[in-house]
């Protein structure tokens, strides 16, 4: 063949953000009409690195070639022009547009959009005939899955002329069958010449479906490999330049006593919406309750209910003694002096200030304290020393009381949050996503930690969309769907294939007995 | 009976003659804020162009050149928010406030430098301004009961500027919704972050928008000066660009709502004038300064309880910052 066959090169790519190094020198070659996938930690610099080749950002220096040919894109149209699309983690689409108008925004081909959008809806049939990439075209993106607006991406990509696609961690939000449904599209566009790259921190996902594999680790590409002749071990080893203990190991679980008890349960969100409804369920001491289900499924506002954040509509939470009812309800304060710590399910929002010093950050919500709080000033030195001892207990890196939080990595932030909510000696410990947007290191970590707690005898209710973190850390496992509990299975009988069922509701009803007990 | 029905349709007459700033204004918003730019300085525009109108009119004896000259300065101030707010990322609202402080201020200062008075600008005579149009056929639908006095007395004899007013309603209807700048525009406004990997320019897209909502306010501007007045008077728009944007909100940001709820305020304010000195059967005179501020009481009334959620474009008043 006297065509080379690499869709994109990258030679020597160097970006910086300000002090940070993002891409160091970073070299990658992708064959055409493969899947190629990208692993590494969180920071490690995938994102930039194909922001760069999508035109978002643009490289200090290096090279960059597309079908053979240069390639130094200032703005995404190059981009596009050149046949790369990108589906980004975040979507990128309007919201209140429908479907048609958002696979057209930008390649409208002429100045009014009558005639653009009747030729958009006959080649979008087509692609979606060619690729099984079915999804309604009037209506608004709102109101579609995310696993629906992820195929408009997709198809938003095609329609634009697309012959590398790049998909950044597709698989965050989506259900493991929805994944698999997306492996399958991976499959027809790769038969179709189409070249994927496939950003992901999940190795099982990269051991299944890609064809290479490159690894990246602080800024630096550090390993090509073909996938077939590597392992997921080998992968993670790389991934942080060290071994890891994925499956962290825990003894069985002492249940003892029964902390927090909630009887049907139904909570509406702050705009008014029902979001949790009849769900009943125990914590007891010295267990760990993982609650399972897809993002929006009513999870995140039963933990806001749990914590005092939302009131309850009906039913009751008995805490330590204390009964919690729409009557008689608790406020965040209250609930914290009774022994709940809470870890918010978004740090930056709910868990920090970013804007604050990490010694304020580590005392909110404790700001009372006899020992912080002298009336009207706050006692400097005891601020400093709490948020001290808490970095120590915790690891929390740099050892600095002065930084501002949000000059803290993901990881570090986390642990600080958690530091906070865990060295109270709390008795019932709330904790949403613990691990989310954190570094491997720091998973292994926090995990130990959450097991730690429990082998203190703490009731824990955790809640997490990672059905590996489930998985790991549960020992019994309550799974959401559309603000029902559709499933409970103890840990050791737990799989992937069932809780994904559970998740989209799609168990046969023989198999819903197992939620009668609750 | 009958003289009930001309009172009627001379106050709607007179909604339609207050109207016209108010559409001018609420459009030229229209597009600022469908781009994601929120446009407090719709008032300081109208009011810079009524000035500058009225001075060009005055000087160079021509309505025409006013009303250019009054969509300049009207685009200069739009560039000057822009640049503030889009260039520089500032806060949109303090912009578009210092936008409203310096024609207030300034209008005032030129008034007294070109024109050796405070405030005003001399009157323009005859042609010097824009004059009413009497539509064709007046004679001969007139002997129609009702839809003669109607076609007469509301629908002809208007200047060019109120014809133009209500002729662009649809027209940007039709941009907003029909073409490719409307559909970018639209986006923009709602999400940035798509219009940018999509591979356009956000900031050449919102500047668009706020060059157009400039000329718009020029015009408007241009019609309080030289064909609904005959000179700038001091703070002549008297809250007219604020009243655009609770029509804005009002009308959620679609043209034809807007149109609506424009002379459903300038009906209110022609009503005003209209019940002065009016003794009403039971309850007596009304007092003038009740009357006068009804409208801006109904407004708070309106836009507090009877329109139901109005959602602005979700991207309203956040400078895009690239990051991902």
């Amino acid at each position: 063949m006297a065509k080379s066959n690499i869709a994109i090169e990258l030679i020597n790519v160097d970006k910086h953000f300000g002090a940070v190094h993002a891409n160091d020198k970073v070299n990658l070659s992708v064959q055409s009409g493969t899947i190629h996938g990208i692993v590494g930690e969180n920071g490690a610099g995938k994102s930039t690195l194909m922001s760069i080749l999508y035109g978002f950002y643009q490289a200090d220096s290096g090279q960059i070639k597309v079908f053979d040919k240069d390639f130094r894109a200032t703005s995404s149209r190059q981009s596009i022009e050149a046949g790369i699309g990108m589906v980004h983690q975040h979507f990128m689409l309007v919201d209140n547009f429908t479907v048609l108008e958002n696979v057209i925004l930008g390649s409208e081909g002429g100045a009014f959009i009558t005639k653009s959008l009747a030729n958009a809806r006959i080649e979008l049939t087509r692609l979606a005939k060619e690729y099984g990439l079915e999804v309604e075209l009037d209506i608004a993106v709102e109101e579609l899955s995310v696993g629906m607006q992820q195929r408009v991406e997709i198809l938003k990509g095609l329609y634009k002329g697309a012959k590398v696609l790049i998909l950044d961690e597709p698989t965050g939000v989506l259900t493991p069958q929805e994944s698999d449904e997306l492996f399958r599209i991976f499959e027809a566009l790769k038969n179709q010449g189409v070249t994927i790259i496939l950003i992901t921190h999940k190795l099982r996902e990269i051991m299944n479906i890609t064809d290479h594999v490159s690894v990246m680790r602080a800024g630096k590409m550090v390993a090509h490999r073909e996938t077939s002749k590597t392992n997921p071990e080998e992968l993670a080893e790389l991934m942080i330049g060290r071994k890891v203990l994925l499956n962290i190991k825990k003894s069985k679980a002492k249940s003892g006593k029964a902390l927090l008890t909630a009887k049907n349960l139904k909570i509406h969100n702050e705009q008014g919406l029902k979001r949790v409804s009849g769900v009943s369920f125990e914590a007891r001491s010295g267990e760990i309750l993982g609650i399972a289900g897809v993002t929006g499924n009513g999870q995140g506002s039963l933990l806001k209910a749990l914590t005092g954040i939302l009131p309850l509509s009906q039913g009751s939470i008995e805490i330590m003694g204390e009964t919690i009812s729409p009557k008689h309800p608790f406020n965040p304060k209250q609930l914290r002096e009774l022994g709940v710590a809470h870890v918010p399910e978004d740090r930056q929002k709910m868990g920090m200030i970013a804007e604050f010093s990490a010694s304020e950050t580590a005392l909110l919500g404790y700001h009372n304290d006899k020992e912080i709080n002298q009336g009207v000033w706050l006692k400097r030195s005891s601020v400093k020393a709490n948020c001290e001892s808490l970095m120590e207990a915790f690891d929390v890196r740099p050892n600095d009381p002065n930084l501002m939080s949000s000059n803290f990595s993901g990881g570090n932030q986390q642990k600080l949050i958690l530091a906070r909510e865990f060295e109270r000696d709390p008795e019932v410990l709330i904790i949403g996503q613990p691990t989310r947007g954190v570094d491997i290191g720091a998973i292994e970590f926090i995990r130990k930690r959450i097991i730690e707690m429990r082998d203190a005898g703490k009731a824990i209710i955790l809640i997490s969309v990672e059905l590996e973190e489930i998985m790991s850390l549960s020992d019994r496992i309550i799974v959401m769907c559309d603000g029902e509990i559709t499933g409970m299975v103890d840990a050791k009988d737990a799989n992937e294939a069932t809780l994904g069922m559970m998740m989209a509701n799609a168990l046969q009803p023989q198999n819903e007995q197992q939620g009668v007990e609750l | 009976m009958s003289d009930f029905f001309l009172t009627a349709i001379m106050t709607l007459d007179a909604s339609v003659r207050v109207c016209v700033p108010l559409i001018f204004a609420a459009m030229a918003g229209l597009f600022a804020e469908r781009s994601g730019i929120v446009d407090i300085g719709l008032e300081g525009k109208l009011l810079m162009s009524a000035f500058v109108a009225a001075s060009a009119a005055s000087v160079f004896g021509s309505p025409w050149l006013g009303l250019i000259a009054g969509m300049f300065a009207s685009v200069v101030l739009a560039m000057i928010h822009g640049f503030a707010s889009i260039t520089y990322k500032g806060n949109q609202i303090v912009s578009g406030v210092a936008i409203n402080i310096l024609a207030s201020g300034l209008t005032m200062i030129l008034t007294l430098a070109w024109f050796k008075r405070g405030g005003i600008t001399p009157t323009l005579q005859g042609d010097e301004r824009f004059l009413s149009i009497t539509l064709p056929g007046v004679d001969i639908i007139d002997h129609i009961p009702i839809l003669g006095v109607v076609y007469r007395e509301l629908i002809s004899g208007h200047n060019i500027l109120v014809y133009l007013a209500f002729a662009i309603v649809p027209v940007v209807w039709w941009v907003v919704y029909r073409t490719r700048f409307g559909l970018r525009l639209r986006a923009v406004g709602e999400n940035p972050k798509a219009v940018d990997t999509a591979g356009l320019s956000v900031e050449g897209l919102r500047y668009r928008a706020l060059l157009i909502g400039g000329i718009l306010c020029g015009i408007g501007g241009a019609y309080l000066s030289t064909a609904y007045n005959a000179q700038f008077t001091k703070e002549m728009t008297a809250g007219g660009g604020f009243i655009a944007l609770a029509a804005l909100i009002f009308g959620k940001w679609h043209p034809y709502k807007v149109l609506a709820a424009c002379f459903l305020f300038a009906f209110l304010q022609a009503l005003a004038i209209r019940l002065q000195g009016v003794i009403i059967p039971g309850i007596g005179e009304i007092p003038v300064q009740l009357i006068d501020a009804a409208p801006y009481i109904l407004t708070i009334i309106l836009l507090a309880g009877f329109i139901g959620k109005a959602t602005p474009p979700k991207a309203s008043a956040q400078p895009y910052i690239k990051e991902l």
